[in-house]
């Protein structure tokens, strides 16, 4: 907004061009907190909110929205009553371990985030949710908390939050739905929790991570976030990588590197790769050898057919069906469903059913039964649930052409067969 | 009611609300067909003028109230 929108200072987190940013692996301590990334600057919310839009900073938790945007439109909504900021903690991809990882790591960049985004939108609240039966980080919060309530300034008093641990209940509308005292369930949008959420104000839902991006950018700038990463997706993101690595884990990239610069820093691949299931239990799977040469960002990741989700990958070994494996999370899927919604309620655990059908026994008559229920479930749900579940196995049907044909024409799996060949006296055929 | 500047009001269904009781298919078969399960397909197409009388009859009919012409 003005001059003093960005005013880099460089700190230690930016002396060598691949060191961590979010993930420092200082102590927990408050004082530690500090002495790594400096104090709370003392920006107003508009320059907070300005320096978040020159540094294109885009939501972590999966739909990659441009978080001053968004930060810009809760603010222009407040009125008397003023606005509520969300922090969303609930890690709801159970291949993801991100949110966890950094909450656990660094809990006061999490709650600076959050302290400045409820200054930037004129937030008198804020809430922190987080899963009620992840104990770790309940604690590592309230203890945070309580630091912060003798050492600082008081702003917004920051509320830890409880929520079910179940696929659905952190989408921003079941937050804000269950912060309203109802069911932990999505509501039927709009209106969206920006123009109308939380006591009915204007609410930013925003995913942990985001805010503590947006903790860093408030104190280093817009320049100093955009040095990594590239100029459609600056900064560095955080991603789990899982399956078929030889180091699983969680890792701070910058945007932009490719899937085989992704592979190398788990380790590089435990065996041969088929597949790498892109953006977690909501995302699609891409062929290994396009995913190597795929730019891992949301864009690049978009082009490619994909979507970066919530930074989840998940390698897939080229002796594991793929079919099999996107059936059983398909039934994971349709498992976790609010229940609210009769195309979700009904359509999912068809599908399910179907995939099973196809990778278990086979035949036309299952395969063509998916074809035809997708465009009965897409886009008919409340929330998007069942339009993450209906991608992925989009996904797997676009990915696997030849396992498809296999199955369908009840020939063995190709990658059965793979696995027989590799070790026959592992093969199911063969017995011991 | 609010006109949409793309030419007439549009239905919308509250999948939430809707259970599937299936009156408005029987009051409004013109625009709306079922699913699999029995659940209507509410498109985004505008409602045209010669349509409205049955588009009113079938919100009407909805025991749950879930939908609506707006």
């Amino acid at each position: 907004m003005t001059s003093t929108a960005d005013d880099a200072r460089p700190t230690a987190a930016d002396t060598a061009p691949n060191a961590p940013r979010l993930l420092l692996g200082h102590g927990r301590a408050l004082t530690e907190h500090v002495s790594a990334h400096g104090p709370l600057p003392a920006l107003t919310g508009p320059e907070i909110i300005a320096r978040t839009e020159q540094a294109g900073l885009t939501g972590r938790g999966g739909a990659a929205f441009p978080t001053g945007r968004k930060l810009a439109a809760v603010a222009r909504g407040a009125g008397r009553k003023g606005t509520v900021v969300v922090a969303n903690g609930c890690e709801g991809e159970p291949a993801s371990a991100k949110d966890r990882t950094l909450i656990l790591n660094a809990p006061h960049l999490v709650l600076d985030g959050v302290q400045l985004a409820a200054r930037a939108v004129g937030a008198r609240q804020a809430h922190l949710c987080v899963h009620e039966d992840e104990h770790d980080i309940r604690n590592t919060l309230t203890a945070a908390l309580a630091e912060r309530a003798t050492a600082l300034p008081a702003e917004a008093p920051i509320t830890l939050t409880l929520v079910p641990h179940r696929y659905v209940a952190s989408e921003e509308s079941a937050l804000v739905r269950a912060l309203n005292g109802g069911p932990s369930l999505p509501a039927h949008t709009p209106p969206r929790p920006f123009e109308r959420g939380v006591g009915g104000r204007p609410t930013l839902v925003d995913n942990v991570e985001t805010l503590a991006h947006l903790a860093l950018i408030a104190r280093h700038g817009s320049a100093w976030f955009r040095a990594r990463g590239t100029a459609t997706a600056p900064g560095t993101t955080l991603v789990t990588i899982g399956g078929a690595v030889r180091n699983p884990g969680v890792y701070e990239i910058p945007l932009g590197i490719t899937g085989a610069d992704l592979l190398a820093l788990a380790g590089g691949a435990g065996a041969p790769l088929q597949a790498m299931l892109c953006g977690g239990y909501f995302g699609s799977w891409l062929p290994a050898d396009t995913f190597a040469g795929t730019e891992i960002s949301a864009p690049g990741l978009a082009a490619a057919g994909s979507a970066i989700g919530a930074g989840v990958f998940v390698a897939l070994p080229r002796t594991s069906c793929a079919l099999a494996e996107t059936a059983k999370i398909a039934a994971y899927l349709a498992g976790q469903s609010a229940r609210q919604c009769g195309p979700c309620l009904h359509g999912l655990p068809a599908l399910a059913k179907a995939l099973r059908e196809l990778a278990a026994s086979g035949g036309t008559r299952p395969a063509h039964n998916l074809q035809a229920l997708m465009p009965y479930i897409e886009r008919r749900g409340a929330c998007r649930h069942p339009d993450g579940a209906t991608r992925l196995i989009a996904s797997a049907l676009r990915a696997f052409p030849e396992e498809v044909r296999a199955h369908a024409d009840r020939k063995r799996c190709p990658a059965v067969h793979r696995a027989e060949q590799r070790d026959p006296h592992q093969g199911r055929r063969y017995g011991t | 009611m609010t006109q949409d500047q793309s030419g007439g009001p549009r239905l919308r269904l509250n999948p939430i609300a809707c259970d599937a009781h299936g009156l408005c298919l029987q009051a409004f078969p013109e625009m709306l067909r079922p699913d699999p399960w029995g659940y209507p397909i509410v498109t985004d197409a505008p409602v045209p003028p010669h349509l409205l009388a049955h588009a009113r009859r079938a919100v009407a009919a909805c025991p749950t109230l879930a939908l609506k012409l707006e």
